[in-house]
């Protein structure tokens, strides 16, 4: 059905399309409307499944890991502080291989309380095992969620997914959304170690220094494999419903000689600075990072890089400029910018391109130099 | 691309103006997206919201700097906000008013929506609803079709008050 929608009616939409057995969740700004619409679906029969309203974000983890070690599908959704608060929980869904999928909305912490995008909420969970897609339309936000199913359930990968979209940029922006049934698009989930009562066994129990690095290892396996389950799923996807993603999105790429690497929201708002560069002359495309765990493969010589930073490592960096630093070896001009809101226009894209300085590091709207 | 921005105050539905026009702008074929800028949320803080329809889908996020409209659903905001920076040299104002304003080289409609709101007693806790005769306003001026304005309200709202506010404005707006 072709509709029009914000970007977290577009997450609940999915969600009940899929049909997941447990929600368990607490509301947050600006991810409301995503849970909020969850109870909708579940009072008026629309969706058939348990929602458990929990009192923090950590249970709302738990009560999905909980649930998830049963055997059934579960999700949950989320936002920056609420993130944090479950972080503990966070890790535990990873490393007790539970194909949970999680909305997280992006936003900045506090303090300054700030309810606007930002990313550095999820680039600090980066490292727990959870696979993280960044989405940059409500379509998308929607096909991402869909898959992020059928991705965290594959056999091959068993481990959770979070779906990463821009608070209020995206999350309450309306937008053109075609919805879809997946069918047999999304398999019956199956969980290997799903607990048995009629043969009891311990779960995450004491693991020695000879046992755990292998579990370790046995998840980073299954992120190497995840590469090629996620392409599968998406090529599947595209065959079924006609839209194609990929773990990074290029744009006027090919022939271009300065590039503006970015997530989210920017990521595509970069699109129409391309385009007016182009129009002066600049040979320039975007590449808009979707997949940051597993992270993707880039070809990125010869060309110079303008990379944005929603986010930011004290005493570091740009996470994002620097991830492609340390894996590609290239020399990007790093700029900062869009912390906790702030606004971000195309031209303003253009002018970092114009004005880029390879190796350098810029805080838009900061004045003089770092 | 055809931009507008909508001024008003938390509680007016300026907001949901903007997801009306969108979905109406839709229901027309046309690409449309609704981007409200929320700000501290409060009952009564002056709120803007940002509409864009296009025939070709639309890939700016960023706030509207160069509106080709500008819709105030309450004229008490023009003495704190500058409700007219940016706008294009053609652009138009639609005014929630009794009367016309004179406001220099811009085309402006005044068209009384909160008369038409408590004429209907189209009212929320003490606010007069604006949000569904301003399509109706909007409709006039062909920026949407009035068969899609009454579509999308009725898709919103199930009370048909909405509609005939819609439809009292489009008949009391001169074009």
């Amino acid at each position: 059905m072709l509709t029009i929608a914000t970007g977290n009616k577009a997450v609940a939409a999915a969600v009940k399309e899929v049909k997941p057995a447990v929600v368990a969740a607490y509301p947050i700004t600006p991810q409301t409307e995503i849970v909020e619409q969850i109870a909708e679906y579940v009072t008026s029969g629309e969706l058939d499944c348990r929602y458990i309203p929990v009192e923090s974000e950590h249970s709302a983890m738990a009560a999905c890991i909980g649930a998830s070690v049963t055997g059934v599908r579960t999700f949950t959704a989320t936002s920056s502080h609420g993130l944090m608060y479950m972080h503990e929980m966070v890790n535990w869904a990873a490393g007790a291989r539970l194909p949970i999928v999680m909305a997280n909305v992006n936003r900045a912490l506090g303090p300054g309380w700030n309810v606007w995008a930002e990313h550095t909420d999820s680039l600090q969970e980066r490292d727990t095992g959870w696979l993280q897609v960044y989405v940059s339309t409500v379509q998308e936000a929607y096909d991402a969620t869909i898959m992020a199913f059928r991705i965290a359930e594959h056999q091959d990968v068993l481990l959770p997914v979070m779906i990463n979209l821009d608070g209020f940029v995206l999350s309450h922006s309306m937008q053109r959304l075609e919805t879809l049934h997946p069918g047999d698009f999304i398999p019956p989930m199956k969980l290997p170690h799903a607990i048995d009562t009629a043969h009891p066994a311990g779960y995450g129990t004491l693991t020695g220094p000879d046992e755990y690095f292998k579990f370790r290892w046995d998840i980073e396996r299954s992120m190497r494999r995840s590469v090629g389950v996620i392409a599968g799923t998406e090529r599947d996807f595209a065959e079924r419903f006609g839209r194609s993603y990929g773990p990074a999105q290029e744009y006027r790429y090919e022939d271009a000689d300065v590039v503006v690497i970015a997530m989210g929201t920017l990521g595509k708002e970069a699109e129409v600075a391309v385009d007016n560069l182009r129009k002066e002359g600049i040979r320039a495309g975007s590449l808009r990072i979707r997949w940051l765990r597993p992270f993707p493969e880039l070809d990125l010589g010869g060309r110079d890089l303008v990379v944005i930073d929603r986010d930011y490592s004290f005493g570091f960096g740009g996470i994002l400029a620097h991830s492609l630093k340390s894996k590609f070896r290239v020399d990007p001009y790093n700029v900062i910018a869009g912390l906790g809101g702030q606004e971000v226009t195309f031209d303003d894209i253009a002018s970092f391109v114009r004005e880029r300085k390879p190796g350098e590091e810029r805080w838009f709207g900061v004045n003089g130099n770092v | 691309m055809y931009e507008i921005r909508i001024h008003s105050r938390g509680g007016q539905g300026g907001v949901t103006a903007a997801r009306l026009l969108a979905l109406a702008a839709f229901r027309d074929g046309k690409y449309a997206t609704a981007c409200p800028f929320y700000g501290a949320e409060r009952r009564g803080a002056p709120v803007v919201s940002y509409v864009r329809i296009d025939d070709h889908p639309i890939r700016v996020y960023s706030q509207i700097r160069n509106p080709d409209l500008v819709v105030i659903l309450d004229t008490s905001v023009m003495e704190v906000v500058d409700v007219f920076h940016g706008l294009k040299p053609d652009g138009k104002v639609v005014l929630n008013a009794t009367r016309e304003k004179e406001i220099a080289g811009h085309t402006t409609y005044a068209v009384d929506l909160t008369g038409i709101a408590l004429s209907l007693n189209l009212v929320i806790a003490g606010s007069p609803i604006l949000n569904t005769p301003v399509i109706g306003a909007l409709a006039k001026m062909g920026i949407i079709s009035m068969d899609s304005a009454r579509n999308a309200i009725a898709e919103m709202f199930s009370d048909d008050r909405n509609v005939k506010a819609a439809e009292a404005a489009y008949k009391e707006l001169v074009v």
